[in-house]
């Protein structure tokens, strides 16, 4: 498994296009927003609010990693292969899925690195906010499982690639404020993981840890939901060659 | 003890039945070509006999384990190279042998030593470091046969292994299939009937997921009244057999 999981990270880190969107966009993104935030102040764009929210931002691309990686396994028949061989439904299942956890962390240090040059303040919070990224993760990480099981490379490039990174950005509050919009467009964006996501991180650099709970359950909820999907759907596609 | 016992084994697709009541021995040692036209059921039987799907009826033994009750212990004594080139692209010839080594669970040591030894018997010296992905067809198929060999399988599936080589690549893929021949047996399927009369002890044709004829390429030109085994193959599968 050790060696299977280690073929996972290669192949992505090695793909130079993944690496610009995994590391290079969200810190693009944060350089920009606080551009415009230095000339026309937003609150939303405030680094103490806007890093934190780019660190879930980036996890959609684990989403997109992993999927490419699995449908792309799919395609090429290296699934196939691998089914024939003593590795196990779980190998599959962590092998896919744990490298990307330290993936995850490095991009939140990333941004957060990013920000402390635009002045957020370093408290030990940050370290709070990094591994508070971790239930989130879960959730976007099993999302990629998910896709990568049931969808083709092409249709993987389409839903997780613009439709989910779509999704995060705008649903998560990162851009704008929800209560700007309200109506029907907050009351689905409160449905969804993405903004409680966002409020988990931002709670946790403030320190108000009182605050996290109703969010994290949110996030964890949908982690164990994505969780459950995800292997059903991996294992499916496994026994249906 | 024969390697594989094959019976009875059937699967249906929603409304094909890929293969149809499939009874078939075969010999430790022995190299079994299995051919047939384009849909004949050659990839869904091999499938079949790696655990890749599961029959809809019937049963094949691989080395006395059964597919259907114990496919894990199955798994341990075959090596499969599918019908499509199936190699990890970002990673080097070197890196794709030493991941099925260590799929295979071969110790560190283990490991160098077959990828290495791998990497001599099929010449992949000029291109180990080489990424997968970027090579061509050939080399791609080459690695792809050698990882198949990386568990040190007592049975090798072989699907079209010669499938876009050139005619060096395939001689002298040709020869390192002989230099197998005996130790391991081998199920090699293929749309070249030269590759088959050359390389196979026995051939099987299969048709509409059945099999319409078995026996030596000299005993299959026989039945049908050939000469070339080419043409006793087009005359099996037409129907026009004596
Ligand atoms: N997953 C599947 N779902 C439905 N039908 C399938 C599936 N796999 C194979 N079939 C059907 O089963 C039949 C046998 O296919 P198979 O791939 O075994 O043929 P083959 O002899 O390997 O052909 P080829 O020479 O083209 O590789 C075909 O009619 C094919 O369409
Ligand atoms: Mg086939």
């Amino acid at each position: 498994m050790l060696n299977f999981s280690s073929r996972t990270a290669k192949e992505i880190l090695r793909d130079p296009v993944n690496l610009g969107f995994g590391l290079g966009f969200p810190v693009v993104l944060i350089l920009l927003l606080s551009a415009i935030q230095a000339n026309v102040p937003v609150s939303v764009f405030q680094i103490d609010s806007l890093a934190p929210g780019m660190t879930v931002f980036g996890l959609s691309f684990m989403t997109l990693f992993a999927a490419t990686l699995i449908a792309k396994d799919r395609e090429s028949a290296l699934l196939q292969r691998l089914y024939t061989t003593p590795l196990t439904a779980a190998d599959f299942i962590f092998g896919y899925t744990l490298p990307l956890l330290p993936i995850v962390l490095c991009q939140a240090a990333v941004c957060f690195v990013t920000a402390f040059f635009l002045g957020l303040e370093v408290t030990v919070n940050v370290l709070w906010s990094v591994l508070m990224i971790i239930p989130a993760s879960v959730f976007f990480i099993a999302l990629g499982l998910l896709c990568g099981s049931v969808l083709s490379v092409k249709q993987v490039g389409g839903i997780c690639g613009a439709l989910l990174t779509n999704l995060t950005a705008w649903l998560s509050g990162i851009w704008f404020d929800l209560e700007l919009v309200g109506g029907a467009f907050k009351k689905a964006a409160e449905l969804l993981p993405f903004c409680h996501a966002v409020r988990v991180e931002q709670a946790a650099y403030a320190g108000s840890f009182a605050d996290i709970w109703p969010d994290l359950a949110w996030v964890i909820a949908y982690a164990a939901a994505a969780v459950i999907f995800s292997v059903l759907a991996f294992l499916h596609q496994m026994k249906h060659q | 003890m024969n390697a594989i016992e094959i019976k009875k084994l059937t699967k249906k697709y929603k409304d094909v039945t890929a293969v149809d009541g499939l009874e078939l021995s075969v010999r430790q040692g022995e190299l079994f070509a299995l051919l047939g036209v384009n849909g004949a059921g050659k990839t869904t039987t091999i499938k079949m006999l790696s655990c890749l799907t599961s029959p809809t009826s019937g049963e094949a033994l691989l080395g006395g384990k059964s597919i259907v009750s114990q496919p894990g212990e199955v798994k341990r004594i075959i090596g499969v190279s599918p019908q499509e080139t199936a190699v990890a692209p970002n990673l080097t010839v070197m890196e794709n042998l030493k991941l099925m080594c260590g799929v295979h669970g071969l110790s560190k040591e283990e490991t160098r030593a077959r990828a290495q030894a791998l990497c001599e018997e099929f010449e992949l010296g000029e291109v180990v470091k080489r990424k997968a992905g970027k090579l061509s067809g050939g080399w791609q198929r080459r690695l792809s046969i050698a990882m198949a060999l990386t568990g040190d399988p007592e049975i090798l599936f072989l699907d079209e292994p010669t499938l876009g080589l050139d005619v060096i690549a395939r001689s002298e893929l040709w020869d390192t299939v002989r230099a197998l021949k005996g130790k391991k047996t081998i199920i090699l399927t293929t749309h070249y009937m030269e590759e088959a009369e050359e390389l196979s002890d026995r051939v099987g044709i299969m048709r509409g997921g059945k099999l319409l004829a078995l026996g030596t390429a000299e005993e299959l030109k026989a039945l049908a009244g050939k000469e070339k085994f080419e043409d006793a193959f087009v005359a099996i599968v037409k129907g026009e057999g004596k």
